[in-house]
């Protein structure tokens, strides 16, 4: 009914705005007619729809009857259902049964600096990878197109193409590419292409699904946000009750923090040690060590134009933890989530410094997060980060060069606020006071998160 | 020194009491099935229990090393479990339940479902493109779900299939004995018309004859909003609806409100097995049931 109640208001407001249309009384007469014309259209079609509907579901209530009558009298016969296990649902998609599962995410933001983000750099930590502040002002975030679905019976595959506006550019990536076994015996499988390694908390995790705008100072410091690299991972899982994986991967150590494919293409390796559990209904947990080494060969960091140059090897360890808590587990009412993680690195090889020469580096540098999610009631959050990072000094070679760290740790605390009409989009409000730059900045960030189509179950 | 013993029990003690089958169900009505029909011969456990939603729930860790050693998934399916489940299988690494093995059972898959969708769009809210469901709610519909679990431990427990067929016959005239009562007592109740929380009761309106005339929630998923509820008020303000139906796991604010207001009186109906202090098993759970509709009915 309200269809055509508001087609016709709107065709009659955009009649009275538009007065050349209706200039004479019986061109008014024959759009009356024609409106009122419409209206019956509708209104009978709209009947008609409702006939239909209401017989169909007549239909659909008597098939359940006569179905379920069907099984009552072949009971003590043949058993009817089919012994083979029909095409899953959690596979099958109606009438695309063999399409791979497609989900498009929308991101979108505008932020706002009191000094330029383009000049942003943190002493003693020159930014790698895709670390630093998202762009001033309006702009779109990634545009990420996943792509999904099992290969056969024994392997699925799984592509994340971000579209991503770079100075002006569009340029398609392929973020995550890879392969996995479903079928290794033991609790073992195997992960072959390009992934997001394993490491960490947060590392895995897409951006869509942060719960703030932005990685902590750690992982951008440390990681170039986040390490992404072509490889192999191997994971398993342990046959006990309680859980606990075990998982180890080698990459061609391309990507910050690793650098230039060293050893021919085999730089970096990983390892992840993590196990979990639930205390009651209403409380869960997960904590993790994790371990990264790599070779560099040219890393590049810090200013684009005139990059750093790091040759040698970084060793990181990592801890994380979290904590979820949720009323009977019932985690979309309320919840509260606690997560902290803390790396140290070492660095050691030498850094080429713009028009110089190659100096001798060793240098330990450590750094952490802990953050805070609390939803109130369904839809709405909010959150605390608080960001701290930590440097031994490299010595005196480095005097007045950006490897130098500040006398003041760099540091960071984030509020944010956010609102989910539903699982598929987020509006987000953040604000961040960061110490760790050059100069103490307060930032204002909105952000968008929307997603259509095929969207993967979250981890944990 | 006393850790690491513990963690060596834990260890080892899994291996030690070795049930024959290994269930892992997705909601406590599949997990006592299990029971009637494997009885001592499988070990079950459920990743949902009665006071939760089964749509949202947690990958947590601890369900993860669940399936990861289960021989049997049972879960309802038709996307009831899509926030959670493929998130647990693929990091369960457990080839034995994989959906398309032996393994792997959604029990929506034996039933015929209703509200199956033609057309289908997020506008609409969170709606299932293969129908309904819950369809726990109908007795027809577990004894169905019994007859293909039955079978399934049979297949993958050859050894004890005797010993299921006899459970499955003795649960299946047990379950038609009650059945029949359920349907006798529950005839006052044909056409009583009911205001739903969520449509999760198409199927016990479909077995007993209700009608559903309204639900709470604006959009299936969409939690309920003042202004639909002022509309809902409009509609039945005068005597529109013989009960308001809610699960135990949802608010009680939005059936309370519209209750006193109207005078319908708010019912909270266990949607499985656990989900109020007199539904202990798949048998009392239907009891309590019809139970509760009648003690509101007359």
């Amino acid at each position: 009914m309200r269809t055509p109640v508001i087609g016709i208001l709107w065709l009659c407001l955009m009649g009275s705005m538009t007065p050349a249309l209706a200039q004479t009384s019986s061109e008014l007469d024959t759009l009356r007619a024609e409106l009122a014309q419409m209206r019956a259209d509708y209104e009978a079609r709209i009947a008609q729809l409702e006939k239909r509907l209401d017989e169909a579901e007549k239909k659909a209530g008597e098939q359940q009857t006569a179905a379920v009558q069907a099984e009552a009298q072949a009971v003590n016969q043949p058993d009817p259902v089919q012994s083979a296990p029909a095409a899953s649902s959690m596979t099958g998609r109606g009438d695309n049964l063999m399409n791979p599962a497609i989900g498009v995410i929308f991101q979108g933001q505008a932020w706002s600096y009191s000094t330029d983000p383009e000049n942003y750099e943190i002493p003693g930590f020159p930014l790698g990878g895709e670390a630093g502040p998202l762009p001033e002002g309006l702009s779109l975030g990634e545009t990420e197109i996943d792509i999904s679905a099992n290969v056969d019976d024994k392997f699925t595959a799984w592509l994340t193409v971000p579209i991503v506006v770079e100075d002006g550019d569009i340029a398609v990536e392929v973020e995550e590419a890879w392969v996995e076994t479903t079928a290794l015996p033991a609790g073992l499988s195997l992960r072959m292409g390009r992934f997001f390694s394993n490491i960490g908390y947060l590392n895995d995790k897409h951006s869509h699904s942060w719960d703030f705008a932005d990685q902590p100072l750690v992982y951008q410091a440390f990681l170039g946000s986040q390490y992404v690299d072509d490889g192999l991972q191997l994971r398993w899982l342990a046959p006990t009750d309680f859980y606990l994986e075990l998982g180890a991967e080698v990459a061609r150590g391309d990507r910050y923090p690793a650098g230039g494919a060293a050893n021919s293409g085999v730089g970096s390796y990983t390892l992840h040690l993590r196990s979990g559990g639930d205390v009651g209904y209403s409380n869960s947990w997960q904590a993790g060590l994790s371990y990264l080494q790599a070779d560099a060969q040219e890393r590049e960091s810090g200013s684009e134009d005139e990059p750093l140059l790091f040759t040698g090897q970084t060793d990181m360890y990592m801890a994380e933890f979290v904590w979820k808590w949720a009323p009977n587990g019932n985690f979309r009412q309320r919840n509260f989530i606690f997560q902290a993680e803390y790396m140290w690195r070492n660095e050691d090889g030498s850094y080429q410094l713009p028009y110089g020469n190659a100096l001798p580096y060793d240098t330990d540098q450590r750094g952490w997060y802990l953050q805070t999610v609390y939803q109130p009631f369904p839809r709405w959050r909010i959150g605390f980060r608080y960001d701290l990072l930590t440097s031994d000094n490299p010595g005196p070679l480095y005097a007045d060069t950006p490897l130098m760290p500040s006398a003041s740790d760099p540091s960071r605390y984030s509020l944010m606020t956010d609102w989910s009409n539903s699982e598929f989009s987020r509006l987000r409000l953040q604000y961040t006071r960061d110490q760790a730059g050059l100069d103490d900045d307060n930032q204002w960030g909105l952000q968008y998160i929307y997603s259509i189509g095929a969207h993967g179950a979250h981890t944990f | 020194m006393q850790n690491i013993i513990l963690l060596a029990l834990l260890l080892v003690a899994p291996l030690a009491v070795r049930a024959d089958v290994r269930i892992f169900a997705c909601e406590p009505e599949w997990a006592a099935l299990a029971l009637e029909l494997g009885g001592d011969r499988i070990e079950v456990s459920s990743a949902t229990h009665a006071l939760q939603d089964p749509h949202y729930i947690q990958a947590r860790p601890s369900l993860i090393s669940k399936v990861g050693r289960a021989d049997l998934i049972v879960c309802s399916g038709a996307q009831l479990e899509i926030g959670w489940l493929p998130m647990l299988l693929n990091k369960a690494n457990n080839p034995a339940v994989m959906p398309g093995s032996k393994g792997f059972m959604e029990a929506s898959q034996y039933v015929t479902t209703l509200d199956v969708a033609t057309n289908v769009d997020r506008s609409q809210g969170d709606v299932h493109p293969q129908g309904n469901p819950h369809i726990q709610t109908s007795p027809k519909n577990i004894l169905l779900v019994a007859e293909a679990m039955s079978k399934r431990l049979a297949e993958l427990d050859p050894a004890n299939a005797e010993t299921y067929q006899q459970k499955l016959a003795d649960f299946r005239q047990r379950w038609s004995v009650a059945m029949t009562d359920w349907e006798k007592r529950a005839s006052a109740l044909r056409g009583k018309r009911v205001i739903v929380h969520h449509k999760s009761w198409v199927y016990l309106e479909n077995w007993l004859g209700l009608i559903e005339v309204a639900t709470l929630e604006p959009l299936p998923g969409i939690p309920p909003t003042a202004g639909h509820l002022g509309s809902l008020l409009e509609r039945f303000g005068n005597n529109g609806a013989d009960f308001i139906i809610r699960a135990p796991y949802q608010s009680d604010k939005p059936s309370q409100w519209l209750s006193e207001r109207t005078g319908i009186p708010a019912i909270v109906l266990p949607s499985t097995v656990g989900g109020t202090d007199q539904a202990t098993d798949l048998f009392k759970w239907f009891d309590d049931i019809i139970d509760r509709l009648l003690a509101n009915g007359s």
